[in-house]
């Protein structure tokens, strides 16, 4: 029989045994008695003739078992009873190891989707990104000029390409929309090493601006768009007012990260002579053997030598190499990191915990142990009882906590707004595949041997016969109280870290809300507007437009003021300019700095302060002199003490008749994001410089994201044919900024770690103290009785909880002041030794344990004397 | 009662044995203990029990089948045949025992051969 079969036809073959043996003796009995025996004689006469009825049943059975696994199995139900006995100290450990393993595993699934699981290109660490440095910052954009003659001239790259990555307006049946995506150059995707999945790549060439326009679709715009039907290629899309044919579908598995989220790639045609238009990024592949180094001496080399040959343009244009995975996750790893380092933290707390626990019930079973070694169990069969246990209760605890890290996993991908989620694929798509499963199971193994090694190693102690007696406890009681104590020392040490560390990214968070934005960020609705060239010829057109925008909007019940800009505030803080003072001498160096097209109450809609001089008004338009207004960093950096107002600027380059008169100072407003100080900026009047793509901020009198649909509304009541994009409000702007949501997220997470550390602590706390005051009850009960009074014994209690506090917070200060050097790239405003943070957090965990052991001291003052003595 | 000088059947023997005697004919567990002793003018010393781990290795390897019935006697049995399996394993069980056996003979008793 196969042994499937065998096991259901076990109970049946063990009943006709049984029954076999049972007629064997009858018969046998009956034989007898014919032989003249009484029946009692007979009986006992066939049983001495059968043998050991017993064992010989039992050996008759073993035919068709297999022992060890029978006996394991058996183990493993005594456990399981052992285990619902001791219900509570069953559901503690489970529950605290399944909250310490599910952060692990959560953690580690985002670790390794983002951090250790190489990029989905060929030979990834050998792309690089090419970006334009300038004296404002290393990651500005590179022109196509420049971008053809780097290709042309370096000997790093194996291959050079290039990628734009603002999106499209995509024209559909119902208006134009923005449809996210990017322009690439004919080799991109070779050089990524990725091959489309349906159709066929770009050719060399096919970036001409005389190619015809052709399109590759992400393989999730081919599934939402067009259903995923293979009759996609040769269909147009018309973009951007062109139409493109589409040639081929993305992999599935794709993804670039600078550019998602993108679902239309496009060659780039827009080849454009001016050397001093950038608005590329670079990508390129280091030949074997080059090095970053290598690569970004020749790239300055190069540098050099265009700033030489087109001084105009390159004297101060630069460019720098990062590679790829820097660029992809740079922001991402310290954090990421950190809590990876909270989740272990949180694991080494609750191993703590267990094992406390598991020694405190090791020491009760002592009587258990011993009479069972008494009855002739071996110490081997001990041993692997302890094991199974062990094994059990490490086996729950994994099962639970793996399904915990599952919640989690969904969930904290689900909290990310789903913009930051589309700009970082490697959030997504996390699931329990094989490198997280073998994570689990490193730490499924490592508790079960922590599970098992506790109680083996306390038996070893040799116990056994000290159990057996009463006097023996006493002394084995002192030994278990000190590793009780000086565990939980460790874990309040531990918890004391994870909070100083919330703490001080809590603190961090506070400091990047409170600053400055220079606007009034409540009830300020915003959007973009992007009129289409074909209909909008000429600054007339446009400025007829924004009139009308302007003029319908501020009509609208609800709007206290509305005005326009080119780019808003709290961004990248890209789009800018070189300028001159007029009348200053040339110091050679480029003084590139943010500029700004805004209507006439820009600055009063968004409540910024003037610092000096005007704002705009209406009256300043195209044939009025060319006006400027000054932030407060461009006249600190480049007029010195001077009084900027008054003063003429121009731009770099440009003929006397465009200089523009200096007519305010106004507060600074936060173009980039709000973790990085203000940027010199210069604002100019709308009217004096249209242009068809801009965008509109209304401070609302009701709630703005409420007025956003009817904004919107009235726009397209304009002209339908206009494209809006990017409605929100300005807090949602700031609240879903990338640096305020790293900050938020990190503080929120470390936060709940840290939560969850000082409660498992402080738990642990109270359970050494209660179980030491449990092993002293005699001795509390004899000093009671010889005149100690209540408050003595709250002082005995309290003091010896009061000495463990202490040396955890101690070590603990120590550790996270270490601990802390390794955060200070993502501190915001806060020092890695705040005493602030330090002192509160200190007091935090000091009295919550406190009042943990309150409890156990007030339970020991109670103690009856005549009954502590009487109990044993 | 078991002979203090007796010592235990090697490994197999029982089976052999068991085999054997089915192969003349079916029976039930007591009989079959019954014949063997008789068989073997009570030479062998057979615990009547031991005669069940056997068994239910026979049944296990499919050399014997077994099916509950009455006996002439009237009484529940469990009666025992040999499968054709059970026959091949007794041939090459035989040839093997003998050869051993003529094996030990010549060792003890140089000289003096039996037949082959």
């Amino acid at each position: 029989m196969s042994w499937i079969q065998t096991i259901f036809r076990r109970r049946r073959i063990y009943n006709d045994l049984s029954e076999e043996i049972r007629l064997h003796l009858e018969e046998r009995t009956e034989d007898l008695m014919r032989q003249g025996m009484s029946r009692k004689d007979a009986e006992q006469a066939a049983r001495r003739a059968f043998g050991n009825r017993t064992s010989l049943e039992q050996r008759s059975r073993e035919v068709w078992q297999w022992p060890l696994a029978e006996s394991i199995l058996s183990d493993i139900r005594y456990a399981l009873r052992q285990l619902f006995k001791s219900r509570s100290f069953a559901v503690t450990v489970v529950l605290t190891m399944a909250l310490g393993i599910g952060a692990a595993v959560a953690i580690f699934a985002f670790v390794e989707n983002a951090l250790i699981r190489p990029l989905p290109y060929n030979h990834p660490s050998r792309l690089t990104v090419i970006f334009g440095s300038i004296p404002l910052g290393p990651k500005f954009h590179l022109s196509f000029p420049d971008y053809y003659d780097l290709k042309k001239m370096n000997k790093v790259f194996s291959s050079f390409e290039a990628y734009d990555a603002n999106g499209f307006m995509l024209t559909t049946p119902t208006g134009a929309v923005q449809a996210p995506g990017a322009r690439v150059t004919a080799g991109f995707f070779r050089t990524l090493g990725i091959l489309p999945v349906l159709g066929r790549d770009f050719l060399a060439g096919e970036d001409k601006p005389s190619a015809p326009r052709t399109v590759i679709l992400s393989y999730g715009a081919w599934q939402k768009r067009y259903g995923g039907r293979k009759d996609v290629l040769g269909q147009t899309v018309m973009l951007d007012g062109a139409a493109n044919t589409i040639i081929g579908v993305l992999p599935q598995s794709f993804n670039f990260a600078p550019a998602e989220p993108a679902e239309f790639w496009t060659a780039e045609h827009d080849e454009g002579p001016c050397r001093g238009c950038h608005w590329l990024f670079g990508l390129g592949r280091l030949k074997d053997g080059v090095t970053i180094e290598a690569a970004q001496a020749d790239m300055t080399a190069i540098a050099q030598q265009l700033a030489k040959q087109y001084p105009d343009s390159n004297r101060t244009q630069g460019e720098a190499v990062f590679p790829l995975s820097e660029v992809v996750l740079g922001d991402i790893r310290p954090i990421l990191l950190l809590l990876m380092a909270g989740a272990g933290l949180l694991l080494l707390i609750a191993c703590v915990n267990a094992a406390n626990l598991l020694l405190v019930r090791t020491r009760s079973r002592m009587r258990e142990i011993a009479v069972r070694g008494a009855l002739g169990a071996s110490r081997k069969r001990l041993v692997r009882q302890f094991v199974t246990e062990g094994l059990v209760l490490a086996a729950v605890s994994t099962a639970l906590g793996l399904t915990i890290a599952d919640a989690a996993m969904r969930l904290l991908t689900q909290l990310v707004p789903e913009q930051i989620l589309a700009g970082m694929p490697y959030l997504q798509g996390l699931s329990l595949n094989l490198p997280v499963i073998g994570f689990t199971l490193a730490i499924a193994i490592a508790a079960a041997s922590l599970f098992s090694l506790v109680p083996v190693l306390s038996l070893s102690m040799d116990e056994m016969k000290a159990g057996l007696t009463e006097g023996g406890r006493a002394a084995a009681g002192t030994l278990w109280r000190k590793l009780g104590a000086n565990l939980v020392v460790i874990e309040l040490a531990t918890a004391m870290v994870l909070l100083v560390v919330a703490g001080l990214l809590g603190k961090s968070l506070y400091r990047l809300l409170q600053v400055d934005p220079g606007l009034e960020p409540n009830n300020l609705a915003m959007l973009s507007v992007s009129a289409p060239r074909e209909s909008y010829q000429g600054d007339a057109k446009v400025l007829a437009l924004h009139r009308e925008v302007l003029n319908r909007i501020a009509a609208l019940p609800g709007v206290h003021m509305v005005s326009t800009v080119n780019k808003l505030p709290v961004g990248d803080g890209d789009f800018t300019t070189t300028f001159v003072i007029v009348g200053q001498p040339n110091d050679g160096v480029d003084h590139e700095v943010a500029f700004r097209q805004v209507s006439p109450d820009y600055f009063a809609t968004l409540q910024t302060r003037l610092l000096e001089g005007r704002f705009f008004t209406a009256a300043d338009d195209a044939s009025k002199p060319h006006l400027a207004l000054i932030n407060h960093a461009l006249a600190q950096k480049y007029f010195g003490g001077k009084d900027p107002v008054g003063m003429q600027i121009n731009y770099d380059g440009a003929p006397p008749s465009s200089a523009m008169l200096v007519v305010g100072l106004i507060q600074d407003i936060r173009e980039g994001q709000l973790d990085v100080p203000a940027r010199p900026a210069f604002y100019v009047p709308f009217d004096q410089s249209p242009h068809g793509y801009f965008s509109v901020v209304a401070r609302t009198s009701i709630d703005a994201g409420s007025m956003l649909p009817t904004i919107t509304e009235t726009i397209h009541g304009i002209d339908p044919g206009i494209a809006i994009s990017g409605a929100a409000t300005m807090k949602q702007r700031i609240h879903d900024a990338p640096a305020a949501y790293l900050h938020r997220a990190s503080a929120t997470l470390v936060g709940g770690f840290a939560a969850l550390a000082l409660l498992l602590s402080v738990v642990g706390l109270y359970g050494v103290i209660a179980y030491s005051v449990g092993q002293r009850t005699r001795e509390i009960g004899v000093r009671m009785a010889l005149g100690a009074q209540k408050i003595t014994v709250y002082r005995m209690v309290l003091g010896e909880a009061s000495w463990l506090i202490l040396i955890g917070i101690v070590i603990g200060l120590l550790g996270s002041i270490g601990s802390a050097t390794f955060l200070r790239k993502l501190l915001f405003g806060t020092q890695a030794w705040d005493g602030f943070t330090l002192v509160s957090v200190a007091a935090v965990l000091g009295l919550s344990a406190l009042a943990a052991s309150y409890f156990p001291a007030r339970r020991a003052a109670s103690v009856n004397p005549v009954e502590a003595l009487r109990a044993e | 009662m078991t002979n203090p000088n007796a010592r235990d059947l090697f490994p197999g023997a029982l089976e052999m044995m068991i085999l054997e005697s089915l192969r003349r004919q079916p029976a039930h567990g007591y009989a079959l203990v019954q014949h063997i002793q008789q068989r073997s003018n009570n030479l062998l010393q057979v615990e009547e029990g031991s005669l069940y781990p056997a068994l239910q290795r026979l049944l296990k390897a499919k050399l014997v089948k077994a099916e509950w019935g009455v006996s002439s006697t009237n009484r529940r049995v469990r009666t025992y045949e040999i499968t054709p399996a059970g026959l091949r394993h007794l041939e090459e069980e035989i040839t093997s025992f003998e050869r051993m056996f003529e094996g030990i003979a010549l060792v003890l008793n140089p000289g003096k051969s039996t037949a082959n």
